[in-house]
């Protein structure tokens, strides 16, 4: 052994190694190594999304600041949950978002099964209208901020001359985005021509599972195509229709990125959903305990909407 | 001495049939249903103020009843 040269005692030691270190590993039960496989994931988790809850949880009951973090916290208890509950102006921050959510929600949710209902009825070329349709829905919340802000132009953008083209109202007369009773509409605009395509194929997913005997057996029956619409396809299509409604619903209760892009909360506050206020708030009046409490309160409500999606999800997994 | 033949059908009591999942389900979604259309109402600012107590009601008791039997 003595004589062997130092890269064969690697080798030998290698070889001594490899054989126990499998052993020990080909020892552990399935549970064991399942857990094994796990835990880095568990531990990911911990750190970047329920450590930074429970922080959050904790800090909207203290008067931290983020810029003033050498300030001793004070414990406040519920002080800022009150506060925020009895504020006129975040009342009208949850206003502005219901306007938001209830209009862009219903004007998708009728394109969408609408758009839905012409594709499923697979004319001549309905894979490259699917395709066209879907489009907007693969651009980047940041690109569509941006080229809709072009758009709305009132000088160069094409919505204003189109507008002007039906209406006969000259192009440079209003402003999309900086008019008070236009700029809630102008985002609304744009979330529906973003996520339409979205409703479209959860919507089309629905009418394709329906099977045709149903139609057939109605055929024979006589049943006019009014009548098997209100009859079997909608009932039918039903649960995907609220399995996208309240996807779109949560998704647009936390809508932040367009709008920020879009109007940034402006003209005044007239665009300000929740998240806007939030986010100004506590990077802009860095009141971090306030802010989170704000963000318990909206992270509660997404979770109880959550709760009821996952239900409507199961509903729809078991047909 | 005279045999019961009729089947017995185990009687089941109020409690039994109001503690199942689905009507608790029911009434938890309603609750947090509630709640989101109290926080985003514009009619009354009291309404408001109560919404999040009971939007946190509600998801609490979705979350307890999600575990109790079917």
């Amino acid at each position: 052994m003595n004589e062997l040269s130092a890269s064969s005692r690697i080798t030998y030691r290698a070889v001594m190694v490899r054989p126990g270190l499998a052993r020990r590993i080909r020892g552990l039960s399935d549970r064991m190594l399942a857990w094994l496989f796990i835990t880095p994931t568990i531990v990911l988790l911990l750190a970047i999304n329920i450590f930074p809850l429970l922080w959050t949880i904790y800090l909207s009951f203290t008067n931290y600041r983020a810029n003033r973090a050498n300030v001793p916290t004070i414990w406040l208890g519920a002080d800022w949950y009150q506060s925020i509950l009895t504020d006129p102006d975040i009342w009208a921050a949850m206003q502005v978002t219901a306007h938001f959510v209830i209009w862009t929600v219903v004007i998708e949710t009728v394109l969408g099964f609408g758009l839905a209902y012409l594709i499923d009825k697979k004319f001549r070329g309905h894979g490259m209208w699917t395709t066209i349709i879907l489009l907007p829905m693969m651009l980047s919340p940041a690109v569509v901020g941006n080229f809709w802000t072009f758009l709305y132009q009132p000088q160069i953008g094409l919505f204003n001359y189109v507008v002007a083209f039906f209406t006969g109202r000259a192009a440079s007369s209003f402003q999309m985005l900086g008019d008070v009773t236009l700029s809630p509409w102008a985002i609304v605009i744009v979330d529906a021509w973003m996520w339409t395509p979205y409703v479209m194929l959860i919507c089309l997913a629905g009418l394709r599972s329906i099977p045709d005997y149903i139609y057939e057996a109605a055929e024979v029956d006589r049943a006019s195509k009014w009548r098997q619409f209100w009859s079997i396809t909608l009932p039918m299509a039903l649960p995907f229709i609220m399995l996208a409604v309240l996807f779109r619903g949560i998704e647009n209760f936390k809508m932040f990125d367009m709008v920020n892009l879009l109007t940034g909360g402006g003209p005044g506050s007239t665009t300000e959903v929740a998240s806007i206020t939030l986010k100004r708030a506590a990077f802009e009046s860095w009141r971090t305990g306030y802010s989170s409490a704000f963000a318990i309160i909206l992270f509660v409500t997404v979770f109880g909407l959550a709760n009821i999606y996952v239900k409507a999800l199961n509903k729809v997994k078991s047909r | 001495m005279s045999v019961d033949l009729t089947p017995s059908i185990a009687r089941r009591g109020l409690a039994d049939r109001i503690l199942r999942r689905a009507p608790l389900e029911a009434i938890a979604t309603t609750i947090i249903a509630a709640g989101v259309v109290m926080l985003m109402q514009p009619l009354s600012l009291t309404l408001y103020s109560w919404s999040f107590a009971t939007t946190l009601f509600g998801t609490v008791m979705f979350t307890i009843v999600s575990k109790v039997r079917e």
